[in-house]
């Protein structure tokens, strides 16, 4: 006989749920980004901005906020972050810009709130302004980007706006990457990653396809031939398995699968367990237990294998899970998946401490378990070289390889964002389509362009 | 405990914390309240002969400054709007329950002396301490040949003044407006018609901004703008000034003032006690918080007062006069270098950028690894404390005095061509 485990959809009623995905951090009023904005003391080569991935002058937007003047406020971050909307409701900042900031040097923990001021620019431009940017004369060249996340839409902005044509192909069939299906619901709500999107298209120039996987449907050499340039932001597409016996039970799941389905479907039709076990220790982590809390869980646990000081998630995301009724247990590896009956039941776990040596060292012998119905596996992404199999293209330690000019070893070809190495940020991956995209430009410009090339195409 | 009790031109208050004549002042129900908040007196907003004037709809504009509201206002209210009668009789009313307290009328009328013979035994009727006469309203009245219309002729100051001496017992205090280029013409002039003391700054003349969708200048009444006397918080230096040349003038210093220009504080207070004052009065402070900031400003000058054993108010008045010079007495060879303190220093780059761009280069900007440093290069500074005055934090960047051999100023200085020789 096969049992099931306790899985269900709509937990809460329409309004709770509706409730629980609003806007995790309400938006600052006119009046409340005045004063915020005030006591920006407008620091001369200003640590948050250096501290900013993508190097927003942070200093002169806000000063900019304080005088009233929004587009250009908006301008200053537009121009060096074009998502600066996302980055402002999903950058840990805490760990970033607002760490950085000098007032946490008179009065710890009260940086100015340099993502909220960023967001309430952003919003205005969004709202008030549109796409404040427009494209040079049009060159005639092509440029494929492939993905739609925030390193390929940085990257198919700036070429736009240099003169290129740009397709921008996607797996999914809406572009956004991660900002559409890989963070929680309530940091981009009310349609936000589409509607940035929408907004960032407004330039021109950028046709998008999706449905298209890099390696299956089309190939990169193929992309090369056809474009006089190419750039690969496919992210990290794969997931890691635990490793375990019994993870094809029904309830067992990775994180990540389970936040698209969070974020693709109304929360009413999104099945969660009645208890759920998160194993992991990083954003994915916390924005699968938080979630599956919102959607009625009744006890969700996200288990870490190592020290809080460990986990990749910062710790204002681990308190925020705390704060949601997410109770977090350190130090465990995940050991056995338990089931009656064909049905997943729980997991064990086997508790350790750091060794002498500074690795951690887990005790088979002393372990817990947790009793689950619903076990989401967070335990990493993985680039999939699948992407780029049978092409010239590098890869090392699973991710490409680039040169300083974002320059796979395959001529005319570029990547950028998480598929290379570098932080997993969305500023970060920002930062890199920005950057790709002028060498490209440069490249293209300079005449050494690949595939068509300026000569073939003059000639 | 020091005694805040002071006697100015023979008036009495318990403390030197009186409002100016002004709105606060205009009529029973605010004076009644102020004097239950503890201040020491009141110039009662100035009466004129009926018919009152009328004022306008919309009267202040404020400046506003990094976030800080009412850093400097500037209004273009008239004086009191209300019945003659019914201004005297509040006053009769409040003198009568509040004995101890200092009230002083503020007048204004036409420059006839007629005028002023017949107000001032009605304004004496009250009971009322003294009169404060109004040669200092920028805006308005001076239109119709008073307020600063009349300050600014000192002839006209001391005649008017003369009348108020001949006419009245009670003791006359002239307010002086600073719309003129030296204080020192219309003090000279009160004091010559027999003024027992002055009180300054009246406000200054301006124009606080302009509506850039109306284009009008503020407060815009009715589609269009005027210009209105500035006072609050940025007027001070301004009034500071010209107490203190009035108060080291040898031929007035025996006048006593009564300080007004933007004291928000007990500390400000202090200063215009230093510079000459002898009275406070203040206005645009009680008009951003209510009366009630009277308190602290009692309690901190009477503690400031305590600590540094000054009994009364008459130790402290005029205590800095002997310090405030002319430029050209000030010593060349002094120098003060600035000091930064790693410690407190936050990083913030303001003091390089300040002195980089706008005065010596003398703050080196330092990295140490990733770590921020600024540091003073000694031999460009010349202490002119423009990094000790951005730094926002207290006490990060001080002055210190490097030793000095010497005295040498202007006057004798070779470079000054002419140089008193001996």
């Amino acid at each position: 006989m096969n049992a099931t485990p306790d899985i269900a959809c709509g937990r809460l009623s329409a309004l709770e749920l509706s409730q629980n995905f609003a806007d995790a951090h309400p938006a600052l009023t006119a009046p409340q980004a005045a004063l915020e904005a005030d006591r920006c003391l407008y620091c001369f080569d200003a640590p948050c901005m250096e501290a900013c991935p993508t190097s927003i002058d942070i200093p002169k937007f806000i000063k900019a906020i304080a005088t009233g003047n929004l587009a250009g406020s908006a301008r200053t971050i537009l121009e060096s972050n074009i998502l600066g909307g996302s980055c402002a409701r999903v950058c840990p900042t805490e760990i970033l810009c607002e760490q950085a900031c000098v007032h946490n040097s008179l009065e710890a923990g009260k940086p100015v709130r340099i993502g909220a001021l960023q967001r309430f620019a952003t919003d205005w431009q969004m709202d008030h302004g549109g796409q404040p940017f427009t494209r040079a004369p049009l060159t005639g060249r092509r440029v494929a980007v492939v993905g739609a996340g925030p390193a390929g839409l940085a990257c198919a902005h700036r070429l736009a706006m240099h003169g290129h044509d740009v397709v921008l192909f996607d797996r999914h069939a809406q572009p956004g990457g991660l900002n559409s299906y890989g963070v929680a619901a309530y940091k981009l709500a009310d349609d936000f990653a589409q509607r940035e999107v929408a907004f960032l298209m407004e330039i021109g120039g950028i046709a998008f396809q999706g449905g298209v996987t890099v390696g299956r449907d089309v190939t990169v050499s193929a992309l090369g031939a056809e474009y006089d340039a190419v750039f690969l932001a496919t992210g990290l597409a794969g997931v890691r398995a635990l490793g375990l016996a019994g993870e094809t039970l029904d309830g067992v799941m990775d994180a990540v699968s389970f936040i698209e389905t969070v974020r693709s479907n109304d929360k009413k039709d999104v099945p969660v367990g009645r208890r759920v076990v998160v194993i992991g220790g990083g954003n994915t982590a916390v924005d699968a237990a938080v979630q599956a809390r919102r959607l009625g869980a009744d006890e969700v646990t996200l288990v870490y294998r190592r020290g809080g000081e460990h986990m990749s998630a910062t710790s204002v995301e681990r308190e925020w899970a705390q704060t949601n009724g997410v109770t977090v247990r350190l130090w465990a590896a995940p050991q056995r998946l338990l089931a009656e009956d064909g049905a997943l039941t729980g997991i064990a776990f086997a508790r350790g401490r750091a060794g002498a040596d500074g690795r951690v060292v887990y005790d088979p012998e002393d372990s817990f378990t947790l009793a689950a119905d619903m076990v989401l596996k967070a335990i990493g992404q993985v680039f999939l070289p699948a992407h780029a199999e049978g092409e010239h293209i590098a890869v090392e330690g699973g991710r490409i390889v680039v040169d300083g000019q974002y320059r796979t070893s395959m001529p005319g070809v570029y990547a950028g964002g998480d598929c290379i190495v570098g932080e997993d940020l969305t500023v970060a991956a920002v930062r890199d389509g920005r950057d790709a995209a002028e060498a490209i430009d440069k490249a293209l410009r300079a005449g050494d362009g690949p595939g068509r090339g300026v000569e073939q195409e003059n000639g | 405990m020091a005694d805040l009790r002071t006697v100015f031109a023979g008036i009495s208050s318990p403390n030197p914390f009186w409002l100016a004549s002004a709105p606060p002042t205009d009529k029973e129900y605010n004076v009644r309240r102020a004097f239950q908040a503890g201040w020491g007196g009141v110039v009662w907003k100035t009466l004129g002969e009926d018919p009152p004037v009328v004022n306008v709809s919309s009267r202040y504009g404020a400046l506003a400054y990094e976030g800080r509201r009412m850093a400097g206002l500037n209004n273009i209210e008239l004086i009191s709007d209300r019945p003659l009668a019914t201004n005297i009789a509040e006053i009769k009313s409040v003198k009568r329950d509040f004995p101890d307290r200092a009230l002083v009328v503020s007048l204004m009328v036409p420059c006839r002396e007629d005028s002023w013979k017949s107000i001032l035994p009605i304004v004496e009727e009250t009971g009322a301490d003294g009169i404060e006469l109004n040669f200092g309203c920028p805006h308005g009245m001076s239109e119709r040949n008073m307020g600063a219309a009349v300050g600014q002729v000192p002839e006209y100051v001391e005649m008017v003044t003369r009348w108020c001496k001949q006419y009245t017992r009670m003791p006359v205090i002239v307010k002086l407006t600073p719309n003129i280029t030296n204080i020192l013409a219309p003090a000279r002039a009160a004091l010559a018609g027999g003024a027992d003391a002055v009180s300054l700054i009246n406000t200054i003349q301006s124009v606080i901004g302009v509506d850039l969708d109306a284009m009008a200048p503020m407060p815009v009444v009715g589609g269009q703008g005027t210009h209105g006397g500035y006072c609050g918080p940025a007027v001070k230096p301004i009034a500071l000034r010209m107490i203190g040349d009035i108060a080291r003038d040898p031929e007035l210093s025996a006048l006593p003032i009564s300080g007004i220009g933007g004291i928000s504080n007990w500390r400000d207070a202090a200063e215009f006690l230093a510079m000459g004052s002898t009275t406070l009065q203040v206005c645009t402070a009680a008009m951003h918080y209510g009366f009630r900031i009277v308190e602290d400003m009692i309690d901190g000058l009477s503690s400031w007062m305590d600590g540094k054993n000054y009994a009364g108010i008459g130790d402290v008045t005029g205590r800095a006069i002997p310090r405030y010079v002319h430029w050209n007495d000030l010593n060349l060879k002094f120098r003060t270098l600035a000091r930064i303190d790693q410690d407190a220093c936050i990083k913030c780059g303001l003091c390089h950028i300040a002195c980089e761009d706008t005065s010596h280069q003398a703050i080196a900007r330092l990295r140490d690894g990733e770590a921020r440093r600024y540091e003073v290069i000694d031999e460009e500074c010349v202490g002119c404390n423009l990094c000790a005055h951005v730094c926002p934090v207290d006490g990060c960047i001080t002055m210190e005095p490097q030793p000095v051999d010497g005295v040498q100023t202007w006057r004798d200085h070779p470079n000054n061509p002419s140089r008193v020789t001996a």
